[in-house]
C-alpha cells in the first residue's frame, strides 16, 4: 500500500506527458458520457470536455510532448465529432447500438486473431525479416485448423480441436520456412516472397477447400468439437464484467497468456535480447558470436505457428466453417497493428483492441441505423495505420534491419 | 544510357588493392539471354507445378490445360480459312483469314479485354520498382479508378459521348494517381516505408468501396434490393470495335493500355524523368548527389503509376464492366495480378505486354464461363490460377531478388 502511495506521490501531475495522457482520456469521456448508460442529450458537454482535451493536447504539445499531444488533440476532435453524433440519434436507438457488456466481449473477439497474427508478426520483425505474409498464415492456421479437427473427430472425438490446432501450427511453420528460406538464405526481396505466400495460401487452401468440401461445405457439426469456451460460473453473475468475461473462448485467455510471454520473452530474457539484436544490427550480433542465421529461422517459423493459431480460432473457436478466403484481410490488420503499436507486444495489444471495437461497432450500428455507415469504421485501422506511419501522431519505426537480407562475412 | 551504363556509371570503383572480385557469375556472360529465360524458366515450373497439384486431384492435366488453352480464344489463331469481316466502325467488309464471329474469337475478345488491366496495372508496379520502390498497391488504385468511373459514368447522362467517356477514363486516372500519390508524398516527405501505406490504403479503397456501393450506399443503384450501382451512360462507353457490347465485346481500351506501354518504355528510356528515376532507383545516395531531387521522383513515380492503376480500373468500367456491384470489390485481383505480371515482366514494357497476355489468358481461360466443368472444376482452376501466380511471383522473385540485394547493398555502402 506504501508502494502504491509512493507511486501515486511520483507522479508529477504537471508534467506534459501526464497532461496528454489526461487529455487522451478527457477525449474518450467526451464522446463516453453522451452514451448509455448517462446518454447526455445536450451536445453542449461533449464540446466543452472536447475542447478541454485539445487544450490539454495542445498544451502538452507545446511541451514538447509531441506524440501524446497530437493523440489528445486527434481524441478531442474525434470526442467532440462522436459525441455531437451520439446526442443527435435517439436514445433507442443508442440503447440498441451501445450495450457495452456485448461491445466489448465482441471487441475482444474480434481483437484475438489480430493478437495472434500481430504477435507473430512481432518476433518475425523483430529479427529483422518483414512479414506480409501474416494474412497468408492466418488463412493456412485457419483451413489446416478446421481440416484437422474434422479429420481428427472420429478418433479424438470432442478433444479434436486440439489436433486441428497442432496442424494449423504445423501448416503455418510450413508455410513460414518457405518464407524463412527465401528471406534468409536465398535473400530474396521480403516482400515478393510475403506477397508470394500469400497468393500461394489463397490457392492452396481455395483449392484444397473446393476439392474436399466443395459441395456441402464444411460439416455443421464443428461446434461440437471446435475450441471451447472457458465458463467463470462465479464471475457470471458479476456486475457488468459477467457478461464480458464469465464466457470466453479459450484462445481469448490464451492469447493474453502469450502476450505476457512474449513481453517477458522479448524484453526481460537473453533470448529475447538475442533476437532484438540481430533485428537492429546484425553484423553486431555476429560479432558477439550470434548466429543471426539460426536466430531468424527460428523467430521466422514460430511466428508462421503463432499466426497460425489466430486462423484456427477463428475457423474453429469462431464460427466455426470456413469458405475460401475466410480471413479477408485479418492478417493486414494484424500486420497494422503492430506497426501501429510500435513493434512493442503491449501497445501492439491495445491497438488489436481498438481495432476490434471498430469491427464490433461496425457489426452493431447497421442494427439501429440500417444504412451503410457502420461499414466505414470497418477502413479504420487501416486510416489510422497511414497516419501513424506519417507521423502525424509520433513516427512508427520498425527495427532497424527489417528488410535486409544479412551476409556472413 | 542503358541500365548497364546507368549502373557502372553509379556503383563505386573498387577500392585498390581489396579482396579479388569473385568470378564473374556464368550467367551474366549471357546478359542478353537470361533476360528472357529466367521467367520463361520460371513460366515453365509454375505451370508444371500445378499440373502436378491437378495430377493429385486425380485429373489429367493434360486435357486439362488444353480446355483452359481452348477457353482462352488463343486457338483462334490456329483456325485459318477463308473469311469476311467487318472494317470496325464502318459497314464495309473485307477478305480476312480468321474467322472474327467463331466461339474462339469471342473468347480470345475476353482474354484482351483483361490483358488491358493487367498491363496498365503491371506497369503501375513496374514504374516505381525502376526508382527502388514496391508498389503493392495497385489493386487500391484501381478500385478507386473503377468508383469515380461509375460514379461519373452514370451521372451526367446528357453529356456529349466523347467528352462523357473522356471525363470518366481522365478522372478515374486521376484519382489513381492522388490514391498512389499519397504513398509517394509519405515516402519522400517523411520516408514512410511505401508497402506499408499502400497495403493500408489498399484496404481503405476496399472498405470505402463497400460503403459506397453497398445497400443504402449512395452509389447504389435504382434497383434498390441488390447492392449493385446504375449503368454508366451510353454515352460514357468505351466503343467496341470486335464483337457485341451486350457479350463483353472487345474495347478499343486495349489500344489505350498498348500506347501506355510505348509511352513507358518512352518516359523509362528516353527522358530525363525517366534517367532520374532510374538513377534514384540504383542508388538513392549518389542521385541526390548528383544533383537530382529524390523526393520529388519518388512522388512523381508513385502519382505516375496510380494513374495507370486508376486509368485500368476506368477502362474496365467504362469499356466492357458497365456498373459495379458491392460482392465484386473484394474479390477482384486484378492489381494483384498486375504486380505478378509485373515481376514476371521484369518491369521491362515488353515483357510486361507478354505477361499480361499471358495472364489475362490464363484467368479467362479457368474462368467459369469458358472452362468446361465435366473435364475440371471451374472454381477448382480459379484456385489453380491463384497457386501458379503465386509460384510465378516466388520463383521470378528468386532471380529479381539477386538485383535487389545488390542494389540495397550498393544503396546502404554509399550512406
Amino acid at each position: 500500500m506504501t508502494a502504491l502511495a509512493a507511486r501515486l506521490g511520483g507522479i508529477r501531475w504537471t508534467h506534459p506527458r501526464t497532461v496528454g495522457i489526461a487529455g487522451i482520456f478527457l477525449g474518450a469521456v467526451a464522446f463516453w458520457l453522451t452514451l448509455p448508460p448517462l446518454a447526455a442529450r445536450t451536445s453542449a458537454l461533449p464540446i466543452l470536455v472536447g475542447l478541454l482535451a485539445i487544450a490539454a493536447g495542445i498544451w502538452a504539445w507545446a511541451r514538447d510532448e509531441r506524440r501524446v499531444g497530437g493523440g489528445a488533440v486527434a481524441a478531442g476532435l474525434l470526442g467532440i465529432a462522436f459525441g455531437f453524433l451520439a446526442t443527435q440519434s435517439s436514445t433507442a436507438h443508442l440503447d440498441s447500438v451501445v450495450v457495452w457488456s456485448a461491445l466489448l466481449a465482441a471487441t475482444l473477439r474480434y481483437a484475438t486473431p489480430l493478437t495472434y497474427a500481430a504477435i507473430g508478426g512481432l518476433f518475425c520483425e523483430r529479427s529483422g525479416v518483414i512479414n506480409v505474409a501474416l494474412e497468408g498464415m492466418l488463412l493456412t492456421g485457419a483451413f489446416f485448423g478446421i481440416w484437422g479437427a474434422i479429420w481428427a473427430h472420429s478418433w479424438a472425438g470432442g478433444a479434436a480441436w486440439a489436433v486441428g490446432l497442432l496442424i494449423a501450427a504445423l501448416a503455418g511453420m510450413a508455410m513460414a520456412a518457405i518464407h524463412a528460406i527465401w528471406a534468409i538464405h536465398l535473400k530474396v526481396d521480403q516482400i515478393i516472397s510475403g506477397t508470394a505466400l500469400n497468393f500461394l495460401a489463397l490457392g492452396i487452401t481455395g483449392y484444397i477447400f473446393i476439392d474436399k468440401y466443395g459441395d456441402t461445405g464444411t460439416p455443421g457439426n464443428v461446434a461440437d468439437y471446435g475450441i471451447p469456451d472457458v465458463h467463470i460460473g462465479f464471475l457470471k453473475s458479476w456486475y457488468f464484467v459477467g457478461p464480458i468475461i464469465g464466457q470466453l473462448n479459450l484462445m481469448i485467455w490464451l492469447s493474453i497468456v502469450l502476450l505476457v510471454a512474449t513481453y517477458v520473452f522479448v524484453f526481460r530474457t537473453p533470448y529475447g535480447l538475442r533476437l532484438r539484436s540481430v533485428g537492429e544490427h546484425p553484423r553486431a550480433a555476429d560479432t558477439v558470436g550470434i548466429s543471426v542465421y539460426r536466430v531468424r529461422y527460428a523467430a521466422v517459423i514460430g511466428s508462421g505457428a503463432i499466426a497460425a493459431m489466430g486462423g484456427a480460432y477463428i475457423s474453429l473457436g469462431f464460427v466455426h466453417s470456413f469458405s475460401e478466403n475466410l480471413t479477408a484481410g485479418t492478417g493486414f490488420i494484424g500486420l497494422a497493428a503492430l506497426i501501429f503499436g510500435k513493434w512493442r507486444p503491449f501497445p501492439t495489444w491495445g491497438a488489436t483492441l481498438l481495432f476490434g471495437f471498430s469491427s464490433a461497432l461496425a457489426d452493431r450500428l447497421p442494427n439501429a441505423y440500417g444504412n451503410q455507415w457502420g461499414t466505414l469504421f470497418q477502413a479504420l485501422p487501416y486510416v489510422l495505420t497511414i497516419i501513424a506511419v506519417a507521423g502525424v501522431i509520433g513516427r512508427s519505426i520498425g527495427p532497424a534491419a527489417a528488410g535486409r537480407p544479412y551476409e556472413k562475412q | 544510357m542503358s541500365d548497364e551504363l546507368l549502373a557502372e556509371e553509379f556503383e563505386e570503383a573498387p577500392p585498390p588493392g581489396g579482396p579479388p572480385q569473385p568470378q564473374q557469375h556464368f550467367a551474366s556472360r549471357f546478359r542478353g539471354l537470361t533476360g528472357a529465360v529466367a521467367p520463361l524458366v520460371t513460366v515453365v515450373i509454375a505451370f508444371l507445378a500445378g499440373g502436378l497439384v491437378v495430377l493429385v486431384t486425380g485429373k489429367n492435366p493434360v486435357k486439362v490445360y488444353h480446355a483452359v488453352f481452348n477457353g482462352t480464344g488463343l486457338n483462334w489463331f490456329f483456325h485459318i480459312g477463308s473469311y469476311h469481316a467487318r472494317i470496325p466502325f464502318s459497314t464495309h467488309k473485307m477478305w480476312f483469314p480468321w474467322n472474327t464471329a467463331s466461339i474462339a474469337a469471342g473468347n480470345l475478345q475476353q482474354t484482351l479485354l483483361l490483358t488491358t488491366a493487367i498491363i496498365l496495372c503491371g506497369l503501375a508496379v513496374a514504374f516505381p520498382f525502376r526508382c527502388g520502390m514496391f508498389n503493392i498497391g495497385g489493386q487500391g488504385q484501381y478500385l478507386v479508378g473503377t468508383y469515380v468511373a461509375v460514379w461519373l459514368g452514370s451521372s451526367f447522362v446528357n453529356l456529349d459521348p466523347f467528352v462523357h467517356v473522356l471525363l470518366c477514363v481522365v478522372a478515374g486516372s486521376l484519382l489513381g494517381a492522388v490514391w498512389a500519390g499519397i504513398a509517394g508524398l509519405l515516402k519522400a516527405t517523411v520516408g514512410a516505408h511505401e508497402v506499408i501505406s499502400t497495403i493500408m490504403l489498399n484496404w481503405t479503397a476496399v472498405w470505402v468501396g463497400e460503403y459506397l456501393f453497398g445497400q443504402g450506399g449512395p452509389l447504389q443503384g435504382s434497383n434498390k434490393s441488390v447492392p449493385i450501382s446504375n449503368d454508366i451512360a451510353a454515352g460514357a462507353k468505351l466503343p467496341v470495335f470486335w464483337g457485341l457490347a451486350l457479350l463483353q465485346g472487345l474495347s478499343i481500351g486495349i489500344f489505350i493500355a498498348l500506347a501506355v506501354l510505348v509511352v513507358y518504355w518512352l518516359i523509362i528510356n528516353r527522358t530525363t524523368l525517366g534517367f532520374e528515376v532510374r538513377a534514384v532507383g540504383f542508388n538513392p545516395e549518389a542521385a541526390r548527389y548528383g544533383g537530382i531531387s529524390v523526393a520529388r521522383n519518388y512522388f512523381l513515380a508513385m502519382a505516375i503509376a496510380g494513374s495507370f492503376a486508376g486509368l485500368a480500373g476506368a477502362l474496365d468500367i467504362t469499356g466492357w464492366e458497365y456498373n459495379l456491384g458491392q460482392n465484386d470489390i473484394p474479390v477482384n485481383q486484378i492489381g494483384f495480378i498486375g504486380l505478378a505480371a509485373a515481376l514476371l515482366g521484369r518491369n521491362t514494357a515488353i515483357g510486361v505486354g507478354l505477361s499480361g497476355l499471358l495472364f489475362g489468358a490464363l484467368i479467362n481461360g479457368t474462368s467459369g464461363r469458358q472452362l468446361d466443368p465435366s473435364i475440371f472444376r471451374p472454381d477448382l482452376a480459379g484456385n489453380l490460377t491463384t497457386i501458379i501466380q503465386g509460384l510465378v511471383i516466388l520463383f521470378v522473385g528468386l532471380n529479381l531478388g539477386a538485383i535487389w540485394a545488390s542494389i540495397r547493398r550498393r544503396r546502404r555502402r554509399a550512406t
